[in-house]
């Protein structure tokens, strides 16, 4: 019994190794060049902005915005949505 | 197998080790191989607690009473059901399923942030198997599952009575999942703070998880409330006991963070708040766990015998010390990009609800830890009750449900008073109306608190309401759809605005629930003997007959009693029959020789076992003490210690059953009435089904699609103007 368990411990440090491992094999020395965290964050910049497009064009059909009130925000909105969108594909010629 | 199970211990933490130096030599180096090997420990790690907790279950299961806590915590009469549960009810098995619960849940949300986030999930890496390595280190230094004991003994002492009730089956695993969940924000939070990457995509990133931790550690609260009314035989189904409040606080502080998040997902804003609230939140979960294993507040929930204080108490003094340096060393790059732009304002109201949210932890923190404080201060361990906290909380509780029915009904940005006025007249005609009910129906009494509550939660009825069919009917006049199918198409498209309001609506009944069983509950003390009965309320119980059940054998509903006393009782209103109920009491086998052969086979701490006829506007619950001190019942059991062998115990018991059902002593009855008590059950399952309204993701397809019309009608727009 007490072999059987030392061999699934160590079959188990193994398999751990292997995993653990894996990366450090793959690439020796190559450093994050890839890595493109102001991309990343763009795109989460966008996502919210349309959610919020979308969130003042409800408002405004449910009745709590008067007119005047969701053009204004609405077109504030899209002007900030187009500037991140300019961001992203200055980013995206740039990586090209 | 112990072996094994140590085994494992022993290489999750060099794992947790390896993988804490590679992911910061990984983020500092810029070296992505060893960020990923960092991730990858995790993930490991996941896999090693998998196979100690298989291990321990399987020990549970197969009876083996060498493992220390099976001998503990089970025996070979325990129900298969309990006997799997029971891995969780000692300190060192909750351990381990902390242990592996956090392990899980970093695989996975390190896994879904693989692509993304590398800077901030590699700080996040380290963090989080900072976590698994405390907790795996108090096993192996302090509380291991796998301690055993040779030559193993031949039977288990057996689950506690207490926690042989279905929910406390799930009630851990539950709560310990909010709790591991909360440390994924915190580890985040931690790592954009230490990545100096403090804007949406962390946010985005850790949404899902804040919401997940919010659920579990919600249904884990709502399912320890349920034990306590249905099992503890109280009569209540909260306490404002210590570690009840532990895991109430970073509820409401996570609340607070689902609701803040949004701000700074739209305008920027609240950033300090936002990395605030989740290291509280995070600590406060770690505090929480603390509790019940420290032994410094007395609670029916602790681990008795605890004794990790100490490195609990440092681990939270280094959360706190390292999360006060972060926010204050970054607080320049955590300025708001934007300010308010008014008072009438969705983010206003986010504010204010926040303001409350966490005025109320604060209380209860400070009610909690009062027993304490004093100590510390005055020499003398002073505690406060039921009242000190009610007399805050209430006055809380009302705001943040008025606060619940209100943002709804305002815009984000900024809204006229106009548009204020006439979204908010239906809620407050709601309000009015019920008000109007509740005062010509006489139900409103003195009970002014009450009164208030029912007309805020019929406010946010009438607002919720309102939402919903107002935006049913934008849908059906764009898609021409059926008023069913437009509203499933509304929700499907507004998954976490109308999911809120679901939640919101949730939160509400419940509070209905707690308002009516607290302030309108009859309830009833006294001793009756069969024949007799007893007027509760607008119900009438009579005590029929007693009842004696006698060794487990005949237990049907698996308490593990040696010896059940209970009655049938019959309850009626106004003549009319309205239920039988059967409540009793177990009487358990105690360890202790001095009190006989006979005595010692309910010696043990008695059970009450509730019997109650619930329903949806009112429950009617009652619990019995038989008196079995009675000199008639002590006689039978002194006579068979003097006469007869251990093995012939049961002799005893049996006529000790039979002379307690031919001449049953006055037995002591609790009665109460508590109307709505349902209602609090059925707010939690609303909350529940809004919450996965919420957090269900949208198909990537529909987020594509919705992301290419959205970026050309921004530019069409853009070019009208």
């Amino acid at each position: 019994m007490g072999l059987l368990i030392a061999l699934i411990a160590l079959v188990l440090i193994g398999v751990v190794a292997v995993i653990v491992g894996a990366p450090l094999r793959r690439a020796r020395g190559a450093r994050d060049v890839a890595f493109a965290p102001e991309r990343d964050e763009l795109e989460a910049a966008r996502e919210a902005k349309y959610r919020e497009i979308r969130d003042a064009q409800l408002d405004y059909r449910t009745g709590k915005l008067s007119r005047e009130d969701y053009e204004a925000i609405d077109a504030q909105l899209r002007a900030e949505a187009i500037a991140i969108l300019d961001q992203l594909e200055r980013l995206t010629s740039k990586d090209a | 197998m112990a072996g094994l199970g140590f085994a494992c211990l022993l290489l999750a933490l060099a794992v947790c080790a390896y993988g804490i130096g590679a992911s910061l030599y990984g983020v500092r180096s810029g070296r992505v191989e060893f960020s990923e090997s960092g991730r990858r420990a995790v993930y490991a790690l996941a896999g090693i607690l998998t196979v100690a907790f298989l291990v321990l279950e399987l020990a549970f299961l197969r009876n083996d009473f060498a493992f220390n806590t099976v001998a503990d915590t089970s025996s070979r009469t325990t129900p298969l059901l309990y006997r799997a549960a029971a891995v969780w009810s000692s300190q060192e098995g909750s351990l381990l399923l902390w242990a592996w619960l956090l392990s899980l849940w970093s695989s996975l949300a390190l896994f879904l942030t693989r692509k993304r986030l590398r800077d901030v999930a590699a700080y996040a890496t380290a963090i989080l198997l900072g976590f698994g390595g405390f907790f795996v280190s108090l096993m192996v230094f302090y509380a291991n599952p796998f301690a055993t004991t040779h030559p193993a003994p031949p039977e288990g002492v057996g689950l506690d009575p207490l926690l042989r009730f279905p929910t406390m089956m799930i009630h851990p695993p539950m709560l310990y999942s909010g709790y591991t969940l909360c440390t994924i924000p915190l580890a985040f939070g931690m790592g954009a703070l230490l990545a100096r990457r403090v804007d949406a995509d962390w946010i985005k990133a850790i949404r899902r998880f804040s919401f997940a931790a919010w659920l579990f550690l919600g249904c884990g609260i709502l399912l320890g409330a349920r034990w306590s009314y249905s099992e503890l035989g109280w009569g209540g189904y909260w306490g404002w006991d210590a570690v009840e409040n532990a895991s109430l606080m970073p509820w409401l502080t996570g609340t607070a963070f689902l609701h803040s998040l949004m701000i700074q997902e739209k305008r920027g804003m609240l950033k300090v708040w936002n990395v605030s609230l989740v290291l509280a939140t995070g600590t406060l979960a770690i505090m929480g766990t603390f509790l019940v294993r420290s032994g410094i507040l007395n609670s029916i929930h602790a681990f008795g015998g605890a004794t990790l204080g100490v490195p609990f108490v440092v681990l939270i003094a280094a959360l706190l010390a390292g999360s006060t340096y972060l926010v204050v060393s970054r607080r320049e790059m955590l300025r708001s990009e934007h300010r308010l732009d008014s008072l009438l304002s969705r983010e206003s109201i986010f504010l204010a609800n926040n303001l409350v949210l966490v005025g109320l932890c604060f209380v209860i923190l400070w009610g909690t830890y009062f027993p304490l404080i004093s100590e510390a201060f005055t020499g003398h361990e002073a505690s406060v009750g039921p009242p000190w906290f009610d007399r805050y909380t209430v006055p809380l509780a009302l705001i943040l449900v008025l606060l619940s029915g209100i943002g709804p009904v305002i815009a984000w940005r900024r809204m006229t008073l106009a548009s204020a006025r006439r979204n908010l007249l239906i809620p407050s005609c709601c309000a009015l109306l019920a008000l109007v009910v509740l005062l010509g129906t006489g139900v409103a009494g003195d009970k002014s608190l009450a009164t208030a509550m029912f007309c805020c939660a019929a406010f946010v009825l009438g607002s919720i309401g309102q939402e919903f069919f107002r935006g049913t009917r934008v849908r059906r006049a764009l898609a021409g759809e059926a008023a069913p199918l437009a509203l499933v198409a509304l929700v499907r498209r507004n998954r976490r605005r109308y999911g809120g309001y679901v939640v919101h609506l949730g939160i509400a009944v419940l509070f209905v629930g707690v308002a009516a069983s607290s302030s309108f509950q009859h309830a009833s003390e006294l001793g009756l003997s069969p024949g007799q009965s007893t007027r509760v309320g607008a119900y009438t119980v009579r005590y029929v007959r007693p009842t004696a059940t006698l060794t487990p054998k005949y237990d049907a509903a698996h308490t593990g009693s040696t010896l059940s006393l209970g009655a049938v009782l019959d309850v009626t209103k106004s003549g009319h029959h309205v239920s039988t109920l059967y409540p009793s009491e177990g009487f358990y086998a105690s360890e202790e020789a001095s009190q006989g052969s006979v005595g010692s086979l309910i010696a043990g701490q008695p059970v009450s076992h509730v019997a109650m006829d619930a329903g949806i506007t009112r429950d009617v619950w009652s619990a019995i003490a038989p008196d079995i001190e009675a000199p008639a019942l002590q006689r039978i059991v002194q006579i068979g210690n003097k006469t007869l062998p251990p093995e012939d115990a049961l002799v005893a018991l049996a006529a000790l059953a039979r002379a307690y059902l031919q001449h049953p002593p006055v037995a002591q009855f609790h009665f109460i009435v508590s109307p709505l008590v349902m209602w609090i059950w059925l707010g939690g399952l609303i909350v529940v089904g809004g919450a996965l309204i919420a957090i269900w993701p949208a198909p990537s397809v529909v987020r594509r699609r919705v992301a290419v019309r959205s970026r050309v009608r921004a530019a069409r727009g853009l070019a009208r103007a």
